[in-house]
């Protein structure tokens, strides 16, 4: 007590200036270390609901992390720590690993993938911590938009690649053209982000199907896991629907479509979005599994290869069935691409310990990877200043042996890649 | 003629909501222990009928040969070996547990059979079905739901007032220190009806996974359904809890015929108008 009463003002001067000196110390340090690590705090969803995006990850770090070994910038070798955290699916868990990576790891960027709900609030805590930061697998709609972005000026430190929903309703309405049945589709559209979004009469599907001539049948949002879709399966009879769409998730779907079998709805064209990525799900439908369509982001047959391995997208899909004898999965490639352009930027960074030099040089990318070219400098694939689309083709499960195989059959947005069956109706 | 279906539908879809507030309603009945964890207990009872079928190649139904033994035999070691313990020491330690139990078992399926969504295969039974007239087709396998439900709320309601094991479960739930004074082991008694909770969960579980899809995250979302039912249905009455069942299956189908939006809103409203103008729901206990 007496000590505190003793304080002249040079000493609480001199003790305020040390406090306020303390960062730039601190930082100072932080700084110096950094010359001999670059840390990237990785984000994905390895348990939860969606947890099928992030399955592949242990595989693709696997190869980054022997790929990141002999990187280097400016002529010395970087060492590169990948720090990775689970979202949960959830997107408050998102936001609170991302800020532990940010304060407590140090990290120098971050990375994060799969739904809206986990790259999301990584990219927010990224914006708001000035720290660099790379997304996908994450309709660029939902993100950009979802996280309040004006077009006109973007985002200073995160940036994002993926496709939008103008790229899945003109694949689908190519299937739908392809198919030639008639132009009356039933909508599925639940009561969540994506639902919502797809569903939504001005930004959604309802106004470009409309002027391709098809008649939408849209009975309205469904709550997500629905135990019965009686009304729905009555109003698509009654409308005589030939196509059915939306965006469901796999439960959904699989109650939808036992009971559509039951109540006698039999459409010719099935093209449901996020509900039909998974191999897992589509065995799990049985035989009823065979020529469902859906959008197709990445498969074998894309002609990319690795900037980071070399490996063609082949190449790596054979590596991850080899590994783990599994079906290869979408994401894959995404999450391996989003590694390919952190590598990118360690390499032409002309100053690692700098936010701000990393970040001009991430904004600064041009370069081919496993998912396509992805370049922020402007251009027809950057809708808005921090995103880049990627190719989207559509495509159908199809039973070859005793095993469904994801076969593209319409490539008419993305004629590079080839395509590999025809399309064939349900009934 | 649309209003037929909607409705007819909406009562097959309460079968099965029935037969998820049935074990809950049973356990409720006898040891007043509120299971969080019935809703993930269900779907670890799909994945047992699915590792089943998976070893041995049996379709769906026939599994349950299996999986209803050993659903009833971790039925009767968790009440011995855990529950029990939290009994008699007030209201939050059932709910504490069971609630950790449900988090231990989500996350025990996730690590043993990964996050893909799963289904019990059961052939063309599944979408198969008969017109009854026309534009009201009924399928199968909800049909076989419905008469599920009804025949387990019949054989539980015949179990509890025409045999020895249902006079001890009335009497450990009227008065379970008497009952122990009258010979009467509660501990044993409670774990024999949770073994038949755990029978019952196991039907659910097989039904809703040749239904529909599952993964290890969705016992929660069945919980709710199950814990309206039965309520609406009244606190321990098992009749009470199958017309629970379907008044929430039928409110929801109404709904959502005027607009899919108000399919579960509609469930919700009806089973809150229930608590508010009847809280001890539409036929309670007492009603032999």
């Amino acid at each position: 007590m007496s000590r505190i009463i003793m304080l002249n003002r040079r000493q609480v001067l001199r003790g305020a200036g040390a406090l306020l000196a303390a960062p730039a110390i601190l930082r100072a340090t932080r700084a110096s270390a950094q010359d001999a690590v670059f840390k990237i705090g990785y984000v994905s969803p390895n348990t939860g609901p969606i947890a099928g995006f992030a399955e592949a990850d242990a595989f693709i770090l696997d190869g980054v992390r022997k790929a990141f070994a002999g990187l280097t910038n400016n002529g010395k070798p970087v060492s590169v720590e990948i720090i990775t955290k689970d979202s949960q699916s959830s997107s408050n868990r998102a936001a609170e690993v991302a800020t532990e990576l940010i304060e407590k790891d140090g990290v120098n960027m971050l990375l994060a993938s799969a739904s809206p709900d986990t790259a999301n609030p990584v990219a927010d805590q990224a914006e708001l911590n000035e720290i660099p930061c790379i997304t996908s697998v994450t309709p660029w709609q939902p993100y950009f938009f979802g996280r309040n972005g004006d077009p006109a000026s973007g985002f200073s430190w995160t940036y994002h690649f993926f496709w939008g929903l103008e790229d899945v309703i003109a694949n689908f309405l190519a299937i739908w053209d392809q198919s030639g049945v008639a132009k009356s589709i039933g909508g599925l559209f639940p009561n969540d982000a994506d639902g919502n979004a797809w569903g939504d009469a001005k930004l959604g599907m309802p106004t470009p199907l409309s002027e391709a001539g098809y008649a939408l049948v849209d009975p309205g949002r469904y709550q997500v896991m629905n135990a019965d879709f009686s009304s729905q399966i009555a109003a698509f009879k009654k409308a005589g629907c030939k196509i059915v769409t939306g965006n469901m998730i796999p439960p959904d779907f699989a109650t939808f479509w036992s009971q559509a079998g039951q109540q006698g709805f039999r459409p010719k064209v099935v093209t449901i979005g996020k509900a039909l990525l998974f191999p897992s799900v589509i065995e799990s439908l049985g035989e009823r599994g065979d020529g469902l369509t859906s959008e197709i982001w990445w498969s074998p047959s894309h002609p990319f290869t690795s900037s980071l391995t070399g490996e063609s997208a082949k190449e790596i899909a054979d590596g991850y069935m080899a590994a783990t004898g599994k079906q290869w999965t979408q994401p894959i490639g995404f999450n391996h691409a989003l590694f390919e352009v952190a590598a990118d930027v360690i390499r032409r960074a002309d100053d690692l310990s700098d936010p701000q030099s990393v970040v001009d040089t991430l904004a600064a990318t041009d370069m081919q990877s496993i998912v396509g070219p992805i370049s922020w400098k402007g251009g027809p694939l950057n809708p808005v200043r921090n995103v880049v689309r990627t190719p989207l083709v559509g495509g159908q499960w199809q039973k070859t042996g005793d095993r469904f195989e994801l076969v593209i059959t319409n490539n008419s947005q993305a004629p590079s890649i080839p395509v590999g069956g025809e399309l064939k109706l349900l009934s | 003629m649309e209003w037929i279906n909607i409705i007819v539908q909406g009562i097959l879809v309460g079968g099965l909501y029935a037969l998820f507030a049935t074990g809950l309603s049973l356990i409720f009945g006898v040891m007043r222990l509120v299971n969080i964890a019935h809703g993930d207990l269900i779907i670890a009872a799909a994945y047992l009928a699915y590792t089943v079928i998976q070893l041995t190649g049996l379709h769906p139904l026939a599994s349950l040969v299996v999986v209803l033994p050993l659903s009833a035999l971790f039925g009767y070691g968790l009440q011995l070996a855990v529950l029990n313990r939290t009994l008699d020491k007030g209201i939050l330690p059932p709910l504490l547990v069971t609630f950790g139990l449900s988090i231990i078992i989500q996350n025990f399926l996730l690590e043993t059979f990964s996050a893909d969504s799963r289904r019990l295969n059961a052939g063309a039974i599944e979408i198969s079905s008969f017109s009854l007239m026309p534009g009201l087709d009924i399928g199968y396998v909800p049909l076989l739901t419905f008469a599920c439900a009804v025949a387990v709320v019949w054989g539980l309601q015949y179990l509890f007032y025409h045999s020895p094991m249902g006079r001890s479960f009335r009497a450990v739930s009227d008065d379970p220190e008497v009952s122990q004074l009258m010979g009467l082991n509660n501990r044993t008694v409670y774990a024999a009806a949770m073994a038949l909770s755990m029978v019952v969960v196991a039907i659910a579980g097989v039904l809703l996974a040749i239904r529909s899809n599952f993964d290890p995250f969705m016992g929660p979302g069945r919980l709710i359904f199950g814990f309206e039912a039965v309520i609406i249905g009244g606190l321990g009455n098992l009749w009470g809890t199958l017309a629970g069942g379907v008044i929430l299956g039928v409110a929801q189908a109404v709904g959502a015929q005027i607009d899919p939006g108000w399919q579960l809103l509609a469930g919700h409203i009806v089973f809150l108008l229930i608590l508010a103008v009847r809280p001890q729901g539409l036929f309670p206990k007492g009603v032999a």
